[in-house]
Parts: C-alpha cells; sequence; structure tokens
C-alpha cells in the first residue's frame, strides 16, 4: 500500500464517523415516560390517534378557532371540548415537562406552539409570551 | 430500458419489506439488515480505498489550472497550481465543499453562420449537483436525532434552519423539496439530454430512483402518515446501542421501506460509481502539487536497467562524419 | 495534399446522438480518420511485439494468436502499475460534463470522442473481464467481452486523442483522458497496434537523437545555413557552440524548429538571443531533441528517449540546462523527467548569468524553460529591444495544452509577447490559457494522412483565431510548441486564411538589436520590415 501515511488515517476518521452514535450514546439508556394524567383515561381522541396526529389535531383547531371562530369539537364519540391548548389540553396534562417535552426531546422536535400560547390558564400576559427561558424553551 | 430496470429494482426494494413486514419479517427489515448493510458498507468502501491504494502513483500528474509558481513579479494561482501541500489543501477544499471544477463548465455552441463555435457558461450542473449533495448532506445530520440521546445542539441548529419557513405541520424541510429538485434535474438531464442518454447506463439511472425512493418514503412516512417516531427512535436506538430488539409499539410498513432502501443504498455504494466520494481524494490530477521540477517525485517501479542509447554508442555509429562536420569527438577515429 | 472537404462541408457537424447503442455502433476506418500503422522494421528495431505489414482497413488485422490473454494481462498489470488508472476506471459518473470539452467532439461530431465515452471503451472491457456483476448485466451496465472489434475500436479512437488534458480541467474528479488513453495505446503495443508516426520518430532519435533523423553533420549543415541567413539579415556572423564541453549551459530544443518553416525563424531567434547576451551555451546533436515522443507510446520508450538530455548534461559538464519552446517535452520535463532520469545532483539550480534571478522552479531537474529566462531578462531590462520590427505582425497567442495544463506556463510568454511586439490580441477566454483548445496534432497525430479528423479536431482553435482575425485583423499566431508550428499553419489556411504562425522567440529574434548589427531591412522570414518595402535589394 503506497501514500499509507495520508490513506489510513484517512479511513479511520471515515469510520470512526460510523462509531460516532454508538460511543456517544454508551452508558444511555432510551426511556420515554410521558408522564400521564391520574384522574383521567381517556383524551379527546385515542391514545394511538393523538401519539401520531395530536400535531395535526392542534393546527385544525387553532385555525378553526381563530380564524372561524368555532371553537367546540366533538369528538367520535359526541364529547365535547373547547378548542383550547392551554385550557384543554393542559389542565390534564399541566406540567409541559413531564409530558410535552418527554417525547418532543427525545426525537429532537421544537414545536413554536410556546411562541404564543401560555404554559397555564393562571398565567398573566398571554402575548407576548414570556421569555422563552421561563417558558421552559423549545 | 437500463432506466426501466432500475426502477423497477427500486420499486422490488420497496414492495418486499412492505409484504415481508405484514408476514412478520420486521426483525429482519428492521434489525438484521441494517448491520448487514452497515458492516458492507464499512467493509466494503475500505477495501475499495485499500485496493486503490495498493496501486502507486508513479508519476506528479497534476492537471494544472492556472498560472504555476515561476517569478516572484509573476502572479500566480495558488489553488488552481499548487505547489504545495496547503495548496493542494485548499485546491481539494474548493473542489470537495463548491465542486469547482464543474464550476468552469461550459456548453459549446455551433452556429453554422460564420461559422462561428460559442462558449456559454452552463451552470445548472453544478448548481443542481451542489443543491443535491448539499440537501444529503444536510438530511444525514438531520437524521442524527434517531441515533443520538441526547440530541447535540448542532442537530437542533440543522433541524430549526432547514425548517424556518413554518410551513404545514408537521414542519417542512426545505431540503426535502430541494433534493427531489436536484435529483429530479440529475434524472431529466440523462432523460432528455441526446448526449447525456447516450452514455448514461444502468448504473446511473438505479442510484437516482433509490435516492427518489428513499426521499419519497421519507416524505410520505412524514407528512402522510405520521409514523410514531418514538417507537422508531426506539428501533433506531436499539440498533446504534449494540442492544437491538423490536419496540413495543408498532412501525408503519413504511418505515420499512424506507430503512430497506438505505440500507440497499449503503450496500451498493462500495461497488459502484459511489465511490466517487472516496476517489476524489485519490485522484492524481487534483491531490498532487505541481512540484515534480522543484524536489524529486519517486517512481517506485523505476526501473533503472531502461537506459538512454548511450553517447558512445551515437559517437561510434557517427564519428566520420562528425569529424568531417568539426563536431568535437571524445574518441578519435 | 489529402483530399478532404472544404471548410464549408466539413462545419456541417451534427452533435446529436445514435438510437442504437454506442456498442452496437460500429465506425468504419476510412481514409483521414486513421493514422498509417507502424512498420515492421520500425517495430523491429525499437523491440515490439508482432511485426508486420498491416492496414486498418484489413478485415483481418494479423492479431498474435493469444492475443486477448495478451491484452488482458497486460491490462491487470497497467492497473497495479498506475492508481491513475484504477481510480479513473472506478470512479466515472458520466455526468457528461467532458462530452463537449474536447475539440475532436466539436470538430466532429462522433459521440465516441467524448472524453466520456472514450474512456468507457476501456471500462466496458474492465466491467466485462473483472466485474462478476457487470458480466451478468452485460450491456446494460456497460459491460462486454474483448473481440477483436474491440481492439479495432480502440486503435481507431485512442489515436483520435491527441491527450491535451481538457477533458480532465473540467472533470469534477479530474479523470484525465491523456492518462487512459496512455493506458489505452500500451494495450494496443501489446498485440503490435500502433502508429508510425510515433513510433519512426521514437526509433529516429533513439539513434541519432532527434525525432527526423538527422544525423550530426547535417545538423550542423542546417544550423550554418541559419546562421549564413541571419548573416544576411542582421550583417552579424554567429558561431554557436556545438557539442562543446565545459559551457555554463546546455541548450535543447525540439529538431523541428531546425528543419522546417516556420520553425527555423523561431530557432534564429534563439541564435540571436544567445549572441546578443553573449550567452555561455552549447547545443547538441547527440540530445538534439526537445521532444519525446515515448510519452506516446510507453513510459520506458520515454524514459529512454528523455535518458538523454541528462546524459549529455554529464558529458558535456555543464551546470544546467535550458530548454526550447515545446509543448508535450515540457510536459515530460515538468512532470516525468526528474523522477526517470533524475536526480540530476551534477547540475545546480538554473541562475541567469545575466541577471542573477535563481530560478527555483527548476530546483529539481535544473532545467529552465526559455520562457522563464527570457521574460526574466526582459523584465530586468536587458535586452535591447525594438518592438517596431515586429509592426508586420498583429498577434495573438496560442497556448500549447502541456504547458498550460501540465505546468501553467500561462503569463511569461504573454510577458515576452507584450514586449516584443506591439500589436497583441488575445483570442476568447474559453479558448486560451488553462481551457485552451489544442491544434489536433498533439500526441503524435501530426501525420499528412490523418489531415482531415485533424482539421476538424482544429475547429475550435481555427475558429478562435478567425474570431480575432475578424475582430482586430491578427495576422499571426504566436506559439510555444514545434507540433504547433507544424500542424496551425494548415489549421489556420483552413479556418482562417491570412494568418500565420510564428514562436514566440521569433519576435524576440526580430525584435532584438544586437551589437553593431548592419540596420535591418527585412525580418526573419526575410520579408521587408514596415517602411522598408522599397529597400528591398
Amino acid at each position: 500500500m503506497y501514500n499509507a501515511k495520508y490513506i489510513i488515517p484517512g479511513i479511520l476518521f471515515f469510520l470512526a464517523l460510523a462509531f460516532v452514535p454508538v460511543i456517544y450514546n454508551q452508558g444511555h439508556v432510551f426511556e420515554v415516560k410521558p408522564e400521564l394524567p391520574k384522574d383521567q383515561k381517556e383524551c379527546v381522541l385515542p391514545t394511538t390517534e393523538m401519539r401520531d396526529k395530536h400535531m395535526q389535531l392542534l393546527n385544525e383547531w387553532r385555525n378553526e378557532a381563530v380564524r372561524d371562530g368555532s371553537r367546540i369539537f366533538i369528538n367520535a364519540k359526541g364529547q365535547k371540548y373547547v378548542k383550547s391548548l392551554t385550557n384543554t389540553c393542559m389542565s390534564c396534562h399541566p406540567d409541559k415537562t413531564k409530558f410535552c417535552d418527554r417525547c418532543h426531546e427525545t426525537v429532537g422536535v421544537a414545536p413554536y406552539c410556546w411562541d404564543c400560547h401560555n404554559l397555564s390558564p393562571n398565567q398573566k400576559s398571554p402575548i407576548p409570551p414570556v421569555a422563552s427561558a421561563a417558558a421552559g424553551g423549545h | 430500458m437500463a432506466a426501466f430496470y432500475s426502477f423497477l429494482a427500486v420499486l422490488a426494494l420497496i414492495v418486499i419489506p412492505w409484504l415481508g413486514v405484514g408476514m412478520g419479517m420486521s426483525a429482519l427489515f428492521g434489525i438484521a439488515l441494517p448491520y448487514i448493510a452497515i458492516i458492507i458498507f464499512m467493509v466494503g468502501f475500505t477495501m475499495r480505498i485499500v485496493d486503490w491504494a495498493k496501486s502507486p502513483v508513479p508519476f506528479c500528474i497534476p492537471t494544472t489550472g492556472g498560472q504555476q509558481k515561476s517569478l516572484p513579479w509573476i502572479k500566480w494561482s495558488p489553488w488552481d497550481n499548487p505547489v504545495d501541500k496547503k495548496g493542494v489543501f485548499m485546491r481539494m477544499v474548493l473542489e470537495v465543499l463548491c465542486f469547482r471544477s464543474l464550476f468552469r463548465n461550459t456548453s459549446v455552441k455551433l452556429q453554422q453562420d460564420g461559422p462561428k463555435v460559442g462558449y456559454s457558461s452552463e451552470k445548472s450542473l453544478w448548481l443542481f449537483s451542489l443543491i443535491f449533495h448539499y440537501c444529503f448532506l444536510l438530511i444525514l445530520v438531520r437524521h442524527l436525532r434517531f441515533f443520538l440521546m441526547p440530541i447535540p445542539g448542532a442537530v437542533g441548529i440543522a433541524e430549526f434552519l432547514d425548517s424556518i419557513l413554518q410551513i404545514g405541520l408537521p414542519v417542512m424541510y426545505q431540503s426535502d423539496a430541494l433534493i427531489m429538485v436536484g435529483l429530479l434535474f440529475l434524472l431529466a438531464r440523462r432523460v432528455f439530454d441526446g448526449k447525456v442518454r447516450y452514455i448514461t447506463l444502468m448504473q446511473d439511472y438505479f442510484p437516482l430512483f433509490l435516492l427518489l425512493g428513499i426521499v419519497l418514503t421519507g416524505v410520505w412516512m412524514r407528512y402522510v402518515v405520521k409514523v410514531d417516531v418514538i417507537a422508531v427512535k426506539e428501533l433506531t436506538m436499539s440498533i446504534v446501542t449494540l442492544r437491538p430488539h423490536m419496540p413495543t409499539a408498532p412501525i408503519d410498513p413504511s418505515v420499512y421501506a424506507h430503512l430497506t432502501l438505505v440500507c440497499a443504498l449503503f450496500i451498493y455504494f462500495p461497488f459502484s460509481k459511489l465511490m466517487h466520494m472516496g476517489g476524489i481524494f485519490l485522484s492524481p490530477t487534483r491531490v498532487l502539487p505541481n512540484m515534480s521540477r522543484r524536489a524529486q517525485w519517486v517512481n517506485p517501479w523505476n526501473d533503472p536497467a531502461v537506459k538512454a542509447h548511450s553517447y558512445e554508442a551515437y559517437e561510434d555509429d557517427f564519428r566520420e562524419k562528425m569529424i568531417e562536420a568539426g563536431l568535437p569527438v571524445d574518441k578519435k577515429a | 495534399m489529402a483530399k478532404y472537404p472544404p471548410p464549408e462541408e466539413l462545419i456541417k457537424i451534427n452533435y446529436s446522438t445514435p438510437v442504437k447503442s454506442w456498442m452496437d455502433t460500429k465506425t468504419p476506418f476510412k481514409p483521414g480518420n486513421f493514422s498509417y500503422p507502424g512498420k515492421p522494421d520500425i517495430l523491429k528495431y525499437l523491440g515490439m511485439p508482432n511485426p508486420r505489414v498491416w492496414s486498418p482497413t484489413d478485415d483481418d488485422w494479423q492479431l498474435p494468436p493469444d492475443w486477448q490473454r495478451l491484452v488482458m494481462e497486460k491490462f491487470r498489470s497497467l492497473l497495479k502499475k498506475y492508481r491513475s488508472f484504477k481510480v479513473f476506471m472506478d470512479i466515472c459518473v458520466r455526468c457528461g460534463a467532458c462530452a463537449d470539452k474536447c475539440h475532436f467532439f466539436i470538430g466532429g461530431g462522433d459521440p465516441k470522442n467524448m472524453p466520456v465515452l472514450r474512456a468507457e471503451l476501456l471500462r466496458s472491457i474492465y466491467r466485462g473481464e473483472f466485474s462478476a456483476a457487470a458480466k451478468v448485466l452485460g450491456k446494460l451496465a456497460g459491460a462486454r467481452k474483448l473481440e477483436e472489434d474491440v481492439i479495432k475500436e480502440w486503435f481507431l479512437y485512442f489515436y483520435q486523442c491527441t491527450e491535451c488534458r481538457r477533458c480532465s480541467l473540467f472533470c469534477p474528479y479530474g479523470i484525465d483522458t491523456a492518462e487512459i488513453t496512455m493506458m489505452a495505446r500500451e494495450l494496443l503495443h501489446e498485440v503490435g497496434c500502433n502508429i508510425n508516426w510515433i513510433l519512426e520518430p521514437a526509433a529516429n532519435c533513439n539513434r541519432t537523437g532527434n525525432h527526423l533523423g538527422i544525423q550530426p553533420h547535417a545538423y550542423k549543415d542546417m544550423m550554418d545555413f541559419l546562421c549564413d541567413d541571419i548573416e544576411d539579415i542582421t550583417g552579424k556572423r554567429i558561431r554557436p557552440n556545438v557539442n562543446k564541453k565545459g559551457c555554463e549551459i546546455l541548450f535543447i530544443t525540439p529538431s523541428g524548429d531546425i528543419f522546417a518553416d516556420p520553425g527555423i525563424y523561431t530557432y534564429m531567434g534563439y541564435l540571436i538571443l544567445f549572441e546578443h547576451l553573449g550567452l555561455d551555451v552549447t547545443w547538441s546533436t547527440y540530445a538534439s531533441e526537445g521532444g519525446n515522443f515515448g510519452l506516446f507510446t510507453s513510459d520506458k520508450m520515454m524514459k529512454k528517449i528523455n535518458g538523454k538530455m541528462y546524459n549529455e548534461a554529464k558529458r558535456l559538464g555543464v551546470k544546467w540546462i535550458l530548454g526550447g519552446e515545446c509543448g508535450h517535452m515540457w510536459r515530460v520535463i515538468n512532470q516525468y523527467m526528474s523522477t526517470m532520469n533524475g536526480p540530476a545532483d551534477f547540475l545546480e539550480t538554473p541562475v541567469s548569468p545575466i541577471t542573477g534571478t535563481k530560478f527555483d522552479a527548476a530546483s529539481g531537474t535544473k532545467m529552465l524553460h526559455i520562457a522563464e529566462f527570457t521574460a526574466d531578462l526582459i523584465k530586468n531590462k536587458k535586452l535591447n529591444l525594438d518592438p517596431s520590427r515586429n509592426d508586420n505582425f498583429i498577434s495573438t497567442f496560442h497556448d500549447s495544452c502541456n504547458p498550460a495544463r501540465g505546468m501553467g506556463l500561462l503569463e511569461e510568454p504573454r510577458y515576452i509577447m507584450k514586449n516584443v511586439c506591439r500589436q497583441f490580441y488575445e483570442m476568447p477566454e474559453n479558448t486560451i490559457r488553462e481551457q485552451t483548445f489544442c491544434c489536433g496534432g498533439g500526441a503524435g497525430l501530426n501525420n499528412e494522412e490523418f489531415t482531415e479528423t485533424r482539421l476538424r479536431g482544429g475547429l475550435p482553435r481555427g475558429n478562435a483565431v478567425k474570431y480575432v482575425r475578424d475582430r482586430h485583423g491578427v495576422n499571426n499566431l504566436a506559439c510555444i510548441c514545434a507540433i504547433d508550428r507544424a500542424t496551425l499553419p494548415p489549421l489556420c489556411d483552413y479556418w482562417a486564411p491570412g494568418v500565420g504562425v510564428s514562436g514566440v522567440h521569433e519576435l524576440v529574434g526580430n525584435a532584438i538589436i544586437l551589437d553593431g548589427e548592419k540596420k535591418r531591412t527585412t525580418d526573419l522570414r526575410q520579408n521587408p520590415l514596415p517602411g522598408m518595402e522599397d529597400e528591398e535589394e
């Protein structure tokens, strides 16, 4: 083999890149446990549907509530809910860091919900939002 | 025909895992195949480079793309005509990161009237291939969010920038759209440009279809079926932490199709033209400095037995004529 | 003259590609598209295999019985010897950036003259014989078997490449067709398929010291004859040293320049320059060739022919070597010489005895280009010049492929040009400097029988010349290559009539005012100088 002093480090560097995840993750246990509400068994839609498509639902809610003034959501079972992230969702899942962030941070998703929304119904000045650090950031 | 077969091959690579997972073979496509693919890729890639490295570079043959370094008052092109390692490094940086040579590309137009042969700058190949390669890189970096825990800030920044337009939900990545544009352009010129179509082989269509397949299944997963990413990450993390197991929550078959296509790319890579990724660093016309007039370049197989016809033999041949013409000779007749 | 169509016919070029795959398209051999094969006695003299009388138009090429084995064995050994070959076989992505960069493609439209396809002629065998997967997929994967037609195709197309490296500049991976052509020609040598125009000069050079086979006494005669002309023009008798020991410098230039118009005027230019400087320099008859047709034959032949330069420098005891204007000669000197026959420890880094400039660019080979030498002289105002003597010339400059893309000698000749003549215009930028176009006669293709194809290949250059002729009235194409001086005149006559060809040092010779010379009335071509038309004897 010729020019080994350049080529071997080159190959090793390249192969090392592939092992970065293996080394980086050493000692970490992959576990995702969002804290579920203790007093509620059912969400507005079935769990699997909520897990995969909650962002779509929230997006629809926002558009319908803000643009069309339609503020009531009726699910397949005929139950009625107010279309509100802060008032409806977060009344059962009050702690963003223990529920939303658990999954979002795991897969590196940074939704822009809290750019505008309050973290709890009691919060005072809704818009502009509180400093992002205090809000848990995203 | 070559394009059609390539297309069929990629289609098969989507359909097989899709059906296979339905028949309960998800561990095969989700765990076994990725391991096989990554091993073949790493071993194959290394073997290829080593195979190239086994052949020496007997002569210093850079293609010089600018003024040589000569007299101090003549402006030289240190990056297009480097004389040392530093210059070569810059030349390679420009080549690998900016596609310098492709940037020079021109297109010939022949005008019968005159006649006139004209050359116009032709940057579309440069632009679209650059778009494709950078999007590919960005997408690769973004995907680290499935392979690292916790996710490093840099990946988050890549993610943020790539979705900065905040279109749709889940937010659209610009790179997804751009890579499609890049790939479709590269495919279109193979189909519609007569010259390129004429030289295109099956192994040129196949990677394009394969990459298109990867992008399309990826887009399908994210924007259409909205697969359970937590379950996906459980699977990918189990693979990279070397504790493979199938996640408890079900994963949509499109994920397996996506994964299988990626594995196919990894397996195919070392045996194909995609090795240009490694080859560019071993291309003697680019990575060598123009130094062979300044210092000694050594050819390991230089044969000292090959000698010029000697002066003595030459003089023996022509001595009388040389003396007659008044030319000096070493040996008198 | 050979028969070939007029420019109006030749220009009707069709760049479209056939529907059928290139593997199913056969190009017939016809007068004008190939060079005559090597003569058996020349092959025997050089010790090359399979000497015989044959013609490319024959059905039976009389290949040796085990020719397939010979070719494949050579193929394998070349892959082991050259990384370039291996990498270039493997990494082409067929992006097509090179397609319209080749002068033979631009001027002929034959798709197999696209550099990528020229290389595929070889790659298809590489795949078909070395790759299992490609063997199964066959034509779809661009693989095929080595058959006699493949050898014929190789012979046609690898002797339609002038190794100019223009494609290599544009290739994103630097794939160099010159390198591939060299390999293909080595493969063809194994079965005795080669061209006489390369091998005869190589054989001549081996024995007589130059391609033209000029023997020492004849060389001296021709030199004297040129000195006579200089005396007629300047009134001064120059007595150059030949084969003299103990000089400071050995000067080597292509033999074409002592032999044929317009090279002889460049030769006279050198003589006048050296006389003007009183340079302690000698010429050599043993090393009377700067060019090296071995470059177009094989690494062995190249080394053998090149070896004479250092041999002679050592024998004569000079300090360093000065090299004349030549294209491929300088690729060999810059990229091969020291590796093959160096290191030249017995020589010193060239230092101009006139200006004291040390030329570090030549610190390894100890061989300096005359353009570097002269540019330094002019910069230091050591030449007594009268550029008005070149006022009959409106000049442009043709970069030769090899000094441009195998060395980077771009500014030095231009600097000289701008100082020795007052009217100088550049050709369009995509046709000069590193993007320069070949004259069509490089790599041993400047023979008579190949004229039609060469004129086609000369279209890009010829058309660029025509452009500056029409725009600026250019009537002189200056160059620094002996093959250029042989091939560009007919090319200009064909594509840009009215433009002549000169060497850069011919113009230097015209401009230099020798000490005690008589009032010149003519230039070195013995054409009247401007304002001297009436003083013609």
